[in-house]
C-alpha cells in the first residue's frame, strides 16, 4: 500500500481531472480510440490511460498514423512501448500518398495528405466515434478557446459555431447523424505541467528529446537532424555533429532541432524556463500565417 | 552529467520540487467590453514572463497592424485567437489561458463581455474558485458587472476580485476608488459573495499588475499576481464521502471495480457505504489508486473501489458513506440558464445529465425568470438563450444528489435536446420537491397534447398498406426498432395479430373486412390519444376503408405507406405459404387472386419493395415522418 498520498497539488489536479476525462469517454462512446503520436504528450496521455483503467487493461486501442518520415528512434521506441504495456497499436499508413508527396518540397501537402487526410481515413475505416489526442490549449492562441470534448461535423470539421457548453466539465458526448468526437484530456496542461509529470512518474519519452550529438545540416536558419538518405543533400552540404535536441518531435525534414546541452530532464525543465521560446516555433510547418493552426484544425486535422 | 551536489544542480532541483508541489487556482475573468480585460491580462503574463519572446515579437508585430495603440504594443492582440473573431474585433467564446508562478498554477476562464454571451460564462464560472471583475474607474459598477457578479454568485463562486482599471484616466484618485470599491463591496453583499475584494490597477501601465505601484501610495494590498498566489482556497474535504460511479471495470469474473472521481469527502478501506438511489449497503473493500491500492483517497481523487458484498452497482449510481447518505429526488427547484437560440419549453422533453447519470427530464413549470441586472422576477412562460429562470424540475427516475450550494458536482446539471444532441441548458439543483408538496402536476391539463409532450413525440399514424408479402410487418419493424432506439414511444398493430385477439369474430367478406379496419382504426385513434405513434400493418386492400380511416385524425397525423410488390414477387415469397393454398383453392377471397387490391392514389409514402431493401425503405418511412 502506498498509504494515504497527499493530493492537492496542481499536478495532481491534472492527472486526476484527465483520468476522469478518459474514462468517461470509453463509458459513453461506442468506439473510441488514442490517437498515439509517439511524442511527449502521447507519452503522459498513455500513461494516464494506463493509470485510468488500472488493475485491466485500457479497453481501446491506440491509432498511430505513420507519415513515413518520422524519426527511426520514435518507430522503435513506439513498437517498444507497445510491447511492454500490451495495449493494442494500430498503425496506418496513408499508402496512396507514399512517393507522391515530399515533406522537402512541398511540407504543407505532405502534412495534408499523410496526416490530415490519414487520419480522417483511419478513423473512418475503423468506424471510431471518438478519437482522444494529446493536444493542449498552451501549444497555439488558436487552441485556446477549444473545447475539452471537440464535436466534428460530416468530414471530420470543426465548426466554431456548434461547439458544446461544458459547465462543470459535464461532457455531452451523444451524436447525430454523421457526428464524431475529439477528445483531449490534456487540455488544461502546459508544456511545463507535461515536464514535470514525466519527472514526477519516470515516464519514458523518446531520447530525441535529451542534448546529443546528432549529425546536423542548418537550412534557412533551421537545424535538422539527418535521419536517412531520402533527403537529397545540396552542394557541399555535409552533416555536422552538433549537440542538439527537440522540443517537440514530427517528421524529421519538418521539426527543427535546438542547439542544447540539455541532457536530463531537470536541465530540460531549467532550459525550457530560462529560454522562452515556444515550442511551435520548432514546427517548421507552422511557419507560414499565425492563423494556420485554425485552418488546419477546420480541415480535420488535430 | 553534472554532479548532483554541484549547487546550479541543486538550484534547478529544489525549483522543480517547488513547481511539483505548487497548487492550482481556477479563475473566472469578465468584464464588459473595452473595460481593458484583454489588455489586463496580456500585460499581466508578459509582465510575469510568461509569454514566449517569439510571441511577444508577433504581438508587437501584429500591433502595428491590427494594434488599438496607434502601432504602440497592444497586450489584447496576445490573447487573440481565431481568424473571425480578430477581424469582427470581438471575443465569441470562453477562452482557456495558463501560467503560473513556483507557488501556484492558474487556469484561467476568460469570459465574453457582451450580454448576448452570458451563456459562455456558464462553462468558466462554474468550476471556478475566484472570479475576477473588471471595473472601468471611469465609469464605476455598471448593469454589466452586477450582471457578471450574479452569475458568478448563481455557479457558486465565494469570491470575487474586483479589478478597478484604468486607474491613469481618473489621474490615481484615491477619493474616487476609495468610492467605487465601496459599491463594488456593496454590490458583493446584495448578491450573496461571501468575500469581495477590490484592487486598483492600469493594465496600460502595469500598475499593481506584479508588483506595487508608485502611482498608488495610498493603497495598502497585495499587486495583482500576488493576491493571488495568496488567496486562500476551499476544497470540499469535510463534506461526507460521495463517488458517483463512472463505470464498472470488469475485466473478468475474479475482479469488479466501480471506477469515479470523488466528489465529496474521504473513503477508505472498511467504510461502511450505500448506493444511492437503491440503498444497498456494503462496505469498501480496497480503494485502487493508478497504480496499487491506498488505504484512502480524497475529494477530487480519481480512483476505483471494490465492495465487500456483491451488489448490484451500475453508472450514474452513487457511493457513499452510509450515515450521511446524499439525497435522493425525482423533482426539484432549480436555478436554469438556457443556452441554445431555441427556447426552453415547459414539459417538452430533454435528457438531463447530472454527475455520470443520464435521464429523462421536462422543465414542469417556470416560476419565474431573474432580471440579469435588477434581480428583480419576472413572469416568463419560456426561458430564450441567455435567460435565466427559477424553475420546476421533473426527473424520469430518482436520483441521488446535493443541493448545489453544499457540492457541485452532484448539484449542477445540463440539459440536451433529443433531437439536435445539442447541449441547451445548465442548471443547479436547488432543493428536492417532496411529491405531497408537488402542487405543479395540477397547473398541466392531462390532454391528448400533455400526453405527447411527456413523451416528447408527435403522436402520428403510419399506415402500412400492400399485398400479402409485400414486406408490410418487416418494414414497420424495422421502423419501430429504429423509433424506439432513438427514445420515440410506439406500437405495431398488426393484422395477423389483431384477428387472434379483438377481431377473431371476424371473417373475410367485404363486409367483415369493413369492420375489421373500422375497428383498427378506432383503436390507433385511441392510442394517438395516449401519446404513441401506431404502426398499422394491414394489407386493406380496398380505397374507401382506408379513406375512412384517415377521417378519423386530425390534418398531419396519418400518413399512408403504400409498400409496394407486384403480385409475382409476393407470391413467389410466399412467406406463409397463402399464395400456394389461395390458388389450390383453399382460401377463399384471398387479394390479388380471389379479391382485388385497390393501389393508393395519393399516399404519403410510396416504397417499392420489390426492388428497393427493407432497410432502406425502412430508412425511407422514417426520413418522410420527419420527428
Ligand atoms: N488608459 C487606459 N486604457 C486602457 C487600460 N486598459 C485597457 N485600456 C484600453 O481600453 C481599450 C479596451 O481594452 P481591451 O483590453 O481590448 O478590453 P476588453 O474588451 O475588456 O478585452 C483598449 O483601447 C485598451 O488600450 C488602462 O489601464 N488605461
Amino acid at each position: 500500500m502506498t498509504g494515504t498520498a497527499a493530493f492537492q497539488t496542481h499536478l495532481d489536479r491534472l492527472e486526476a481531472e484527465s483520468i476522469r476525462i478518459l474514462r468517461e469517454t470509453v463509458a459513453e462512446c461506442r468506439k473510441p480510440v488514442l490517437l498515439y503520436s509517439i511524442g511527449k504528450d502521447s507519452s503522459v496521455l498513455l500513461h494516464l490511460l494506463l493509470k485510468a483503467f488500472y488493475p485491466a487493461r485500457p479497453p481501446l486501442p491506440l491509432l498511430h498514423v505513420n507519415t513515413t518520415w518520422k524519426f527511426r528512434e520514435m518507430i522503435e521506441f513506439r513498437d517498444r512501448i507497445a510491447r511492454e504495456t500490451g495495449v493494442e497499436l494500430i498503425e496506418y499508413i496513408n499508402r496512396e500518398g507514399i512517393g507522391k508527396t515530399d515533406p522537402l518540397n512541398d511540407p504543407s501537402r505532405h502534412t495534408y495528405v499523410m496526416k490530415t487526410q490519414a487520419l480522417r481515413q483511419a478513423l473512418a475505416d475503423h468506424g471510431f466515434d471518438a478519437a482522444i489526442g494529446g493536444a493542449r490549449r498552451d501549444e497555439d492562441p488558436a487552441r485556446a478557446k477549444e473545447r475539452v470534448i471537440s464535436l466534428r461535423g460530416a468530414g471530420q470539421r470543426w465548426e466554431p459555431r456548434k461547439q458544446r457548453p461544458e459547465p462543470w466539465s459535464l461532457f455531452n458526448t451523444r451524436l447525430a447523424g454523421d457526428e464524431t468526437l475529439r477528445v483531449f484530456p490534456l487540455s488544461d496542461w502546459t508544456e511545463l505541467d507535461v515536464w514535470l509529470y514525466i519527472r514526477r512518474e519516470n515516464i519514458p519519452v523518446v531520447p530525441l528529446y535529451f542534448a546529443a550529438e546528432r549529425p546536423v545540416i542548418e537550412r534557412k536558419g533551421a537545424l535538422l537532424v539527418y535521419d536517412d538518405d531520402r533527403m537529397p543533400l545540396n552542394d557541399g552540404e555535409v552533416p555536422q555533429p552538433r549537440r542538439v535536441r527537440f522540443r517537440t518531435l514530427g517528421c524529421w525534414p519538418l521539426t527543427a532541432a535546438v542547439e542544447s546541452t540539455a541532457s536530463n530532464l531537470d536541465e530540460i525543465i531549467d532550459e525550457m524556463l530560462e529560454t522562452r521560446v515556444s515550442e511551435r516555433a520548432g514546427r517548421i510547418i507552422d511557419h507560414d500565417p499565425s492563423d494556420s493552426m485554425e485552418r488546419k484544425k477546420r480541415e480535420g486535422y488535430f | 552529467m553534472a554532479a548532483v551536489t554541484e549547487p546550479a544542480t541543486t538550484m534547478i532541483a529544489e525549483r522543480l520540487e517547488a513547481l511539483v508541489n505548487r497548487d492550482t487556482l481556477r479563475i473566472a475573468i469578465c468584464g464588459s467590453v473595452d473595460d481593458g480585460k484583454s489588455t489586463l491580462l496580456g500585460r499581466l503574463l508578459a509582465e510575469a514572463g510568461m509569454i514566449p519572446e517569439d510571441r511577444l515579437a508577433q504581438m508587437v508585430r501584429d500591433s502595428r497592424k491590427h494594434g488599438t495603440q496607434g502601432g504602440a504594443p497592444d497586450y489584447a492582440l496576445l490573447l487573440d485567437g481565431l481568424e473571425a473573431e480578430r477581424e469582427q474585433g470581438i471575443t465569441i467564446d470562453v477562452a482557456w489561458r495558463y501560467f503560473g508562478t513556483d507557488k501556484r498554477a492558474f487556469i484561467v476562464a476568460d469570459c465574453p463581455g457582451h450580454a448576448q454571451y452570458t451563456r459562455n460564462m456558464a462553462s468558466g464560472a462554474s468550476n471556478a474558485e475566484l472570479g475576477i471583475v473588471l471595473v472601468d474607474a471611469r465609469a464605476g459598477v455598471q448593469t454589466q458587472t452586477r450582471r457578471h457578479v450574479a452569475i458568478l454568485s448563481m455557479f457558486g463562486v465565494q469570491r470575487v476580485l474586483f479589478a478597478v482599471n484604468k486607474l491613469d484616466l481618473i489621474e490615481y484618485d484615491p477619493a474616487r476608488y476609495a468610492e467605487i470599491e465601496r459599491e463594488c463591496a456593496q454590490l458583493a453583499r446584495t448578491l450573496g459573495i461571501a468575500h469581495g475584494d477590490a484592487i486598483p490597477v492600469s493594465a496600460l501601465n502595469a500598475d499593481n499588475l506584479v508588483a506595487s505601484s508608485p502611482r498608488t501610495p495610498w493603497y495598502a494590498g497585495p499587486p495583482l499576481l500576488s493576491y493571488l498566489e495568496e488567496v486562500p482556497l476551499e476544497r470540499r474535504g469535510e463534506a461526507a464521502f460521495a463517488m458517483p460511479v463512472q463505470w464498472v471495470n470488469r475485466p473478468d469474473h475474479s475482479f469488479r471495480g466501480y471506477v469515479g472521481s470523488i466528489a465529496a469527502g474521504r473513503v477508505a478501506t472498511g467504510d461502511e457505504v450505500i448506493v444511492m438511489p437503491s440503498g444497498q449497503r456494503s462496505r469498501i473493500a480496497r480503494v485502487i489508486g493508478g497504480d496499487g491500492d491506498l488505504k484512502s483517497a480524497q475529494a477530487d481523487q480519481a480512483v476505483t473501489l471494490t465492495l465487500a458484498d456483491q451488489i448490484d452497482v451500475s453508472r450514474g449510481d452513487v457511493i457513499a458513506d452510509a450515515a450521511q447518505p446524499p439525497q435522493v429526488a425525482a423533482q426539484f427547484g432549480c436555478h436554469l440558464l438556457w443556452l441554445d437560440d431555441v427556447a426552453l419549453l415547459p414539459g417538452r422533453r430533454y435528457l438531463l445529465k447530472l454527475a455520470t447519470r443520464t435521464l429523462g427530464a421536462q422543465v414542469t413549470e417556470i416560476k419565474h425568470r431573474i432580471d440579469p441586472d435588477t434581480q428583480a422576477q419576472l413572469a416568463a412562460t419560456r426561458l430564450s438563450a441567455n435567460e435565466i429562470g427559477v424553475c420546476n424540475l421533473s426527473l424520469d427516475a430518482e436520483v441521488a444528489y446535493e443541493p448545489y450550494a453544499r457540492n457541485r458536482r452532484l448539484g449542477g446539471f445540463i440539459l440536451v435536446d433529443r433531437e439536435t444532441q445539442a447541449t441547451v441548458g445548465c442548471g443547479t439543483l436547488d432543493f428536492g420537491l417532496r411529491r405531497d408538496r408537488n402542487v405543479h402536476w395540477q397547473h398541466l391539463d392531462v390532454d391528448r397534447a400533455a400526453r405527447a409532450r411527456i413523451k416528447g413525440q408527435q403522436p402520428r399514424c403510419l399506415w402500412f398498406t400492400g399485398l400479402s408479402g409485400a414486406g408490410k410487418s418487416t418494414i414497420a419493424n424495422l421502423v419501430e426498432r429504429r423509433l424506439h432506439a432513438e427514445g420515440f414511444h410506439t406500437i405495431i398493430l398488426d393484422g395477423d395479430n389483431i384477428r387472434h385477439g379483438l377481431n377473431r369474430d371476424l371473417g373475410f367478406t367485404d363486409a367483415d373486412r369493413v369492420e375489421n379496419i373500422r375497428r383498427v382504426a378506432e383503436v390507433a385513434k385511441l392510442m394517438l390519444d395516449a401519446g404513441l405513434i401506431v404502426l398499422v400493418s394491414f394489407i386493406s386492400p380496398f380505397r374507401a376503408e382506408r379513406d375512412m380511416a384517415r377521417a378519423l385524425f386530425n390534418d398531419g397525423e396519418f400518413m399512408e405507406v403504400f409498400v409496394d410488390a407486384p403480385l409475382d414477387v409476393c407470391e413467389q415469397r410466399d412467406v406463409k405459404g397463402l399464395y400456394a393454398k389461395a390458388r389450390a383453392g383453399q382460401i377463399a377471397n384471398f387479394t390479388g387472386i380471389g379479391s382485388p387490391y385497390e393501389p393508393p392514389e395519393n399516399p404519403e409514402v410510396h416504397l417499392h419493395s420489390g426492388s428497393e431493401g427493407a432497410a432502406d425503405s425502412a430508412k425511407r418511412v422514417i426520413e418522410a415522418l420527419g420527428l
